[in-house]
């Protein structure tokens, strides 16, 4: 493609696009996000190519892979257009059949559509799904129409229009201004208003300046950062643009974590397409602006997501957070004035721009605007990504979106904000998402996660994992972090190992304190939120724990004991064969007898164990009863006669 | 491995100090380790000390001071996964391979890691072997997976 010269031949470009598209052409779109290329897309989608091949149809059928639509639990997707024909975990051996019946034949195939689980009832166009339909996805819906490794499906969406009416139409002043109306907060966890920190940075003395995206998304379970740059780079380069453009900045870098190979590679290949269009580089459409933007690629630090260490690794240094302040907007990079924000703030800029600060405020609570992105993940029946409006509740996530929770389970709580988040329990689930509502409810709104825990999941050993976490991620230059946190990790071990004792929930609070008050970064200062926010709403489990040494969610290995119910067990002999220990006696017609010495708590045979027998069982705080006679263990015939 | 490849690598990011991690990271993805060989050329054509070379090379996790083997496993112990049963994955998977997470059997069979989200919560309990996505795993079953590997 030619380099162009001005926003006309942006526009001269966008209408030749379209011109050559046909609204009503068939098109194939398969998810080609990271979920669902983990379930096979890859194979979905190399079958389709095939299978178009051998009949002739390639110039006549578009195939398209995009980036994530967000129902991951139902991958791959499949979707056929114009319809909006939604298939569901469509695998190669289901194509020819789409192909013959579908996309020639117009027919919907009924076995691949979306089943609701209540009602049985079958859903053909994918946004009507119930996942869909209560979401906004005003960000990340253009995922789903366009294949992120081609610049003109995303200019055919009206992409780059923003950029020309910053560049064009508004001085650098009133892109901040909109930017400040739109009371847009930072996505990346700390909520600090984008305009202002704009503002800061333009204002701060020192040349050059720097913006920054920050994608060294770390928190484990959360997976939206990484989908939108890996399903509309665009969208983030664009808003780069315009808020360099804003800030006075001509360098910016893109931090991406090499653990997203996929993002860095969609993202290498938007940056030589805008390059080569002139939307990078010098003289930008004619504007005047130059801007040049690269790729850094982050070796595997969480603590690189906070601001300050994020631009010791950009230096090519260790990264060790500093105090702030001074703050990035003061002394960033080099130590000049330097924006950061993260990928989804940077996303929502284009759409400020184009349809106004007004609409994008209009969304939300008071101090809330707009939509977010959240990964809604754990003991959830639509696990996935979902962009819901700002001061929705909880609940409606949960049940309305996530569909509830699988296997007939109750819902215990909802851990937010990551690693240094904290969990919501049931009786506050009606709280509205926003920055300072979380806060309020002791937990926060971090970059996006959303765990769903159920009566399965031990909250002590919850607190324990999250601490364990954030001592190996604790770089190590502070001391309440680093020896606090380890520390708290040791007595929290104790306690899950029913070896807690008087005393040790004060100390634990003790040191949380300390670390609070005391850390240098936010890792350290946000690091016992686990701890404080599941011992506000959940003290019993851990004075069970320690008092009772009883595991009440039957999680925590050292509390509990497997045994198999006499009553129910019909020696079918799963359990014993796939035993890893050898701990299981019985046999064909003798009913089972776990020996407690040999086993291991594994939990193989809980899993293996016929539902409709739900024979093994685990026991925690009460003694294991002893054997039944051998007489007595031979069997489910006998005991058909008695009865 | 070859000091003229270490030369193109830091020819292709410039001789920077700055440029260190990125170096180090595709010396790294190329050859799964950082020979020692390879951090004396980097340290030396990009003008830092060996200290501080060591210092990144120890600090973030993408680096290996050691070789790898032929296997590279990757089980996922992100929240998703954790609250889905990822230790006792984890746990089966320790004792198939007989070797800790951060650690390679003397056989060079397989290197064991864990990471912290794969992105993929929806299939969780995750492993990753050698870029390849087994899900829904019960303990029983990634052990099972791992035979297939020699």
């Amino acid at each position: 493609m030619a380099r162009l010269h001005s926003r006309e031949e942006l526009e001269q470009l966008r209408r030749e696009i379209l011109a050559r598209r046909d609204p009503g052409q068939r098109c194939i779109a398969t998810c080609a996000g990271t979920g669902c290329l983990a379930g096979g897309a890859a194979d979905v989608v190399e079958a389709f190519r095939r299978e178009l091949a051998a009949r002739g149809l390639t110039d006549k059928i578009a195939l398209r892979g995009t980036g994530c639509h967000g129902f991951c639990e139902k991958g791959p997707i499949v979707v056929v257009d114009p319809e909006e024909i939604g298939y569901l975990q469509v695998t190669p051996a289901d194509v020819p059949e789409i192909v013959e019946r579908t996309v020639l034949g117009g027919e919907v195939i009924d076995r691949l559509l979306y089943v609701d689980p209540q009602t049985g009832g079958k859903t053909v166009r994918e946004p009507d799904i119930p996942f869909y339909k209560h979401q906004q996805r005003l960000v990340f819906g253009a995922n789903r129409k366009l294949d992120p490794r081609r610049i003109e499906d995303y200019l055919a969406l009206g992409g780059y229009r923003a950029l020309v009416t910053a560049l064009f139409e508004r001085t650098p002043e009133q892109v901040i201004d909109e930017v400040k109306a739109s009371k847009l907060r930072g996505r990346g966890g700390a909520g600090f208003p984008t305009g202002v920190k704009w503002e800061l940075t333009r204002r701060a003395a020192g040349e050059p300046k720097y913006v920054v995206v920050n994608c060294d998304e770390g928190d484990p379970g959360a997976y939206m950062d990484r989908s939108l740059m890996e399903g509309n780079p665009h969208a983030v380069l664009e808003g780069l643009l315009i808020g360099a453009y804003a800030i006075g900045a001509h360098e910016g870098y893109f931090y991406v974590r090499q653990e997203y190979p996929l993002a860095v590679e969609n993202l290498g290949i938007a940056l030589r397409q805008a390059e080569e269009l002139g939307l990078l580089g010098k003289n930008i459409l004619g504007s005047g602006f130059d801007f040049t933007a690269r790729v850094h690629r982050g070796a595997g630090a969480f603590v690189c997501g906070e601001e300050t260490a994020l631009l010791l690794s950009l230096e090519g240094r260790p990264g060790e957070p500093r105090p702030r302040p001074p703050y990035p907007a003061i002394q960033g990079l080099w130590g000049k004035p330097t924006n950061i924000n993260n990928v989804e703030t940077w996303a929502n800029i284009p759409r400020i721009l184009n349809d106004g600060a007004a609409k994008f405020a209009a969304i939300g609570t008071a101090e809330s605007k707009g939509t977010k992105i959240f990964s809604l993940v754990g003991k959830i029946c639509n696990t996935g990504l979902v962009e819901v409006p700002m001061g929705i509740p909880l609940r409606d996530v949960v049940y309305k979106i996530g569909g509830g929770i699988p296997g007939g389970k109750k819902f215990k709580a909802m851990q937010t904000g990551g690693p240094s988040g904290g969990c919501i329990p049931e009786a506050r689930l009606d709280l509205p998402v926003g920055f300072d509502e979380l806060t309020r409810a002791g937990s926060m709104m971090g970059s996006g996660g959303m765990i769903v825990m159920d009566e399965d999941t031990c909250m002590v050993d919850v607190a324990r994992y999250f601490v364990e976490f954030l001592t190996e991620e604790s770089c190590g230059k502070c001391v309440p972090c680093r020896e606090g946190l380890r520390q708290m990790h040791r007595i929290l071990t104790r306690i899950t190992r029913g070896e807690g004792r008087e005393g040790d929930l004060e100390a634990l609070e003790q040191i949380a304190e300390t670390a609070v008050e005391a850390s240098l970064c936010a890792l350290g200062k946000t690091a016992p939120n686990p701890f404080l926010s599941t011992l506000r709403y959940f003290r019993d489990e851990y004075e069970a724990h320690i008092r009772e040494k009883r595991c009440p969610a039957l999680s925590c290995k050292a509390l509990i004991r497997t045994w198999i119910d006499p009553e129910k067990c019909r020696a079918c002999m799963l359990c014993l064969k796939k035993c890893p220990t050898g701990a299981i006696d019985g046999g064909k017609q003798r009913i089972h007898v776990i020996d407690q010495a040999k086993c291991t708590n594994c939990g193989t045979c809980f899993e293996v164990c016929p539902t409709k027998f739900g024979a093994v069982r685990k026991l925690s705080g009460v003694p294991v009863p002893p054997p039944i006679p051998e007489e007595r263990r031979t069997v489910a015939r006998a005991r058909k006669q008695d009865e | 491995m070859e000091i003229a490849e270490v030369d193109r690598i830091i020819d292709q990011h410039g001789a920077d100090p700055s440029a260190l991690i990125q170096v180090l990271l595709e010396i790294q993805h190329r050859h799964h380790w950082l020979p020692r060989a390879a951090l004396d050329r980097v340290a030396e054509r990009l003008g830092v000390p060996m200290t501080r070379v060591r210092h990144i090379a120890t600090f973030y996790k993408a680096f290996s001071l050691v070789p790898k083997g032929r296997h590279e496993v990757r089980v996922c112990l992100g929240t998703a996964c954790h609250v889905r049963g990822a230790d006792r994955v984890l746990d089966a998977v320790r004792d198939a391979t007989g070797i800790r997470p951060g650690e390679t059997d003397p056989d060079l069979r397989f290197s064991l890691e864990t990471v912290n989200c794969l992105g993929c919560c929806a299939l969780g309990p995750v492993m990753v072997v050698d870029g390849k996505t087994h899900g829904k795993l019960s303990p029983a079953a990634a052990a099972d997976a791992l035979k297939s590997y020699e």
